[in-house]
């Protein structure tokens, strides 16, 4: 494939990358700026989220679309209450202590790992996608004949990856709004900045870390809801969102959700480009050497306020 | 000399009864009352005489022969461990009520080894010193077996392996490993490579999976098919952990005239389905290797564009004209209906064309424990000598695959290969070809070696 036309679509690979990553992480990303809680569990979250899609969609006859539709409103749900029952059982109870909090997060993650391998099985499902039509893609040149526009042998995509990728940008928009212009974002905001002062102020806070568990859990099943028409469901397949939401998370600032989306497209579309110029294997060898960089050079992340 | 000699006629009887009994019912009913009688037959053949053969049943104990199964429960490989595993429960099935092995039953001992070669070294190494097994067996995945068979051969436990890749025959292995209910990729592809050249076209581009088993692909085909004036423009190396293919296609050069896709793991749909996306109406001729669909119903959406393309399957998914009284039989015992699904769920698609190497391995480990009149572990070299000596295995209940030759130097077993076409969604036989064709120089001699 000639340059252009090879860049565009590894552009677009990038993108869908991208907006599936920014979806995970900032869910991890609000957890760990309000509550402090490094969720080690929180790729198992996008698991099950995608599972359930799965499960969802085969209980329902009819258009794939239907099916679909229920899942990306219930599987949210759904794994979100289960994050605030873990929330509940386990992290309230060691009193979110950074270590132990870490160790028990990783616990939750083979629980969750192996509840799902017993229950679901070893198997990658696939979910029909509501929607999935090919898009031959146009591109222009200047030949003899002056500007033209070509089709190029496989310089396409599908409508189902354009919307994810705008239901992406959406749900983040929406998150925006609610963290900055609603009174439960404010609420969130201010146990964020200081929890002790606003406990103190009548904040409920152990109300407020249960709903941002749980909100953080669903933005990840949401991403995996998105995501399971293109890749399929599996019960392995929460190891690299967590890593990538770690590196994006950490190059983004640890606690802001800015930084974490722009360190998503920045991640994204990378790994989208390098893979299909050079490897996906240099991709994620990059992505972790800027992880160091940054943590050398800006340890707060490229958008992280310097806390005392 | 005998050694050989012995598989035709232990088969003689199985043959028989399986072409008396066509109807299921009579017989599986056929089969419990003959399985005594069908031990002693077999006894008979196996010993110089029939005196000897009932010797040596007679000093053995009920005590079971203990077969340790290296499974792929969990991983990458689970689609195939889980019909590996009912592969072989049907094929223990079978050959306990016919008598066991030389009067014993055999038990499995199966353990997981999570399609990972670390945990396939320890899996081993437990059939070994915990479980007292007599040998290990049922190993697929290429990475696990090159972990696994250098415990195997320090243990010195026979290690039979179901695997395809060319590690056995290429001489990385030792005494202890054998490939002989199962064909590998370098004899497969020599025997694609012609078939690919004159049908399909001298320009192709291979789509494989980065590790052992497609790396033989990789290098094996590429030689075969140079070899008979094509060409490979380019090939395309994807992690088998990966689960988004759209970004290598680009690499597909312009010019490319066939695209040979092998492709395993989890996410084998979405390659494919991928693959279609990528090409839309305008796709170049392909050949795949079912492995890329293994365990997938061909009728999932997307896949529509595969109409038209080649397939190499070790084994015919679906039911072709002219099935053989075999493949019936083997497909019934072990609940796989026409189209290569199980009977009792027609969306739990088979891994057809490679687990009928468990069913062949078995047979032939039964054949080689009453050639040497196995009785216990302290026999295990003259069970890997006894069958070392085996060559020809006729097309049977024993071997529903086809004929097959092994060679007891290279530890390998050579086949027939089927090439299909998908015609309506299903895959229609288009080409077999003969063993001759699958055939290689010997890289290794195994025997040589010391035990």
């Amino acid at each position: 494939m000639e340059f252009g036309p090879h860049l565009f679509i590894a552009s677009l690979e990038g993108a869908i990358t991208a907006a599936v990553l920014a979806l995970t992480a900032v869910g991890l990303s609000i957890v760990f700026g309000i509550m402090r809680v490094v969720n080690v569990a929180h790729g198992e979250f996008f698991m099950l989220g995608a599972v359930l899609a799965w499960w969802i969609t085969s209980l329902i006859a009819g258009h794939p679309a239907l099916g679909f539709g229920v899942a990306l409103v219930a599987a949210p749900i759904v794994v979100g209450a289960i994050a605030v029952l873990c929330n509940r059982l386990v992290l309230n109870k060691i009193n979110y202590e950074p270590e132990r909090t870490i160790v028990a997060t990783i616990g939750l993650l083979y629980v969750i790992q192996q509840t799902t391998l017993m229950t679901f099985g070893p198997e990658a499902r696939p979910v029909e996608a509501p929607f999935n039509k090919r898009i031959a893609l146009p591109w222009f040149e200047f030949g003899e004949s002056g500007f033209a526009l070509t089709w190029p042998w496989g310089l396409s995509t599908t409508t189902y990856k354009l919307a994810v990728i705008v239901a992406a940008i959406l749900i983040l928009l929406i998150l925006w709004l609610v963290l900055t212009r609603t009174k439960i974002g404010l609420i969130m905001r201010a146990t964020q900045l200081d929890s002790e002062m606003a406990q103190a102020h009548g904040i409920a806070v152990n109300k407020v870390y249960a709903m941002v568990f749980g909100l953080g859990a669903a933005l990840a099943a949401l991403g995996a809801v998105l995501v399971v028409p293109i890749q399929q469901a599996h019960y392995l397949m929460g190891g690299d969102p967590l890593l990538l939401s770690f590196i994006v998370v950490i190059i983004g600032g640890l606690g802001s959700v800015l930084g974490t989306v722009v360190a998503a497209v920045l991640i994204g579309m990378s790994d989208g480009i390098i893979s299909v110029f050079f490897t996906p294997t240099l991709a994620k060898i990059l992505a972790t050497l800027l992880v160091a960089f940054v943590l050398i050079f800006k340890p707060d992340g490229l958008f992280g306020r310097r806390r005392e | 000399m005998s050694n050989h000699k012995k598989i035709p006629n232990l088969n003689a009887p199985d043959i028989s009864h399986s072409n008396d009994n066509t109807v299921e019912i009579s017989r599986r009913t056929a089969l419990k009352t003959i399985g005594a009688s069908a031990g002693a037959l077999a006894g008979m053949g196996a010993g110089a005489g029939a005196l000897s053969g009932l010797i040596g049943s007679a000093h053995a104990s009920d005590e079971p022969i203990r077969i340790g199964f290296q499974v792929h429960r969990t991983g990458i490989g689970a689609a195939y461990g889980r019909w590996y595993d009912r592969t072989t429960e049907a094929v223990v099935k079978k050959i306990n009520s016919e008598g066991g092995i030389n009067g014993r039953p055999i038990e499995i001992i199966a353990e997981d080894d999570g399609t990972d070669p670390k945990r396939g070294a320890e899996v081993v190494e437990k059939f070994a010193t915990k479980h007292n097994c007599d040998v290990a067996f049922g190993t697929l995945f290429s990475h696990v077996v090159f972990g696994s068979a250098p415990r195997a051969g320090e243990l010195a436990i026979p290690y039979f392996v179901v695997s395809e890749g060319h590690h056995v025959a290429s001489g990385k292995l030792n005494r202890y490993t054998l490939q002989p209910g199962i064909t590998d990729v370098k004899s497969q592809v020599e025997a694609m490579a012609p078939f690919i050249n004159e049908n399909l076209g001298k320009k192709v581009t291979m789509i494989f999976p980065d590790f052992a088993f497609g790396h033989d692909h990789r290098d094996y085909f590429t030689q075969a098919f140079e070899a008979v004036g094509g060409q490979v423009l380019e090939k395309i190396a994807i992690p088998p952990t990966e689960t988004s293919f759209s970004k290598y296609f680009p690499k597909i050069p312009r010019e490319t005239e066939v695209i040979y896709h092998v492709m395993v793991g989890p996410a084998v749909l979405t390659f494919v389905k991928e693959l279609g996306e990528f090409f839309g109406p305008s796709r170049p001729e392909i050949f795949g290797f079912i492995d890329s669909l293994e365990a997938v119903d061909l009728a999932s959406p997307g896949l529509e564009f595969l109409d038209g393309t080649y397939f190499w399957e070790g084994n015919p998914r679906y039911a072709q004209e002219g099935q053989s009284e075999f493949d019936k039989a083997y497909r019934e015992a072990v609940g796989v209906d026409e189209n290569g699904a199980s009977i009792s769920d027609a969306k739990d698609v088979s891994t057809y064309a490679h687990m009928f190497g468990c069913w062949e391995t078995l047979h032939v480990v039964k054949a080689g424990m009453e050639a040497s009149d196995y009785s216990g572990p302290a026999d295990r070299q003259k069970l890997i000598e006894a069958v070392e000596a085996m060559t020809e295995m006729p097309h049977s209940l024993e071997h529903p695959q086809g004929a097959k030759l092994f060679n007891g130097k290279t530890h390998q077993v050579f086949g027939h290969q089927y090439i299909s076409k998908m015609t309506d969604g299903k895959l229609v036989l288009a080409h077999t070809t003969s063993i001759e064709d699958t055939l290689y120089e010997d890289e290794v001699d195994y025997t040589s070696m010391s035990f």
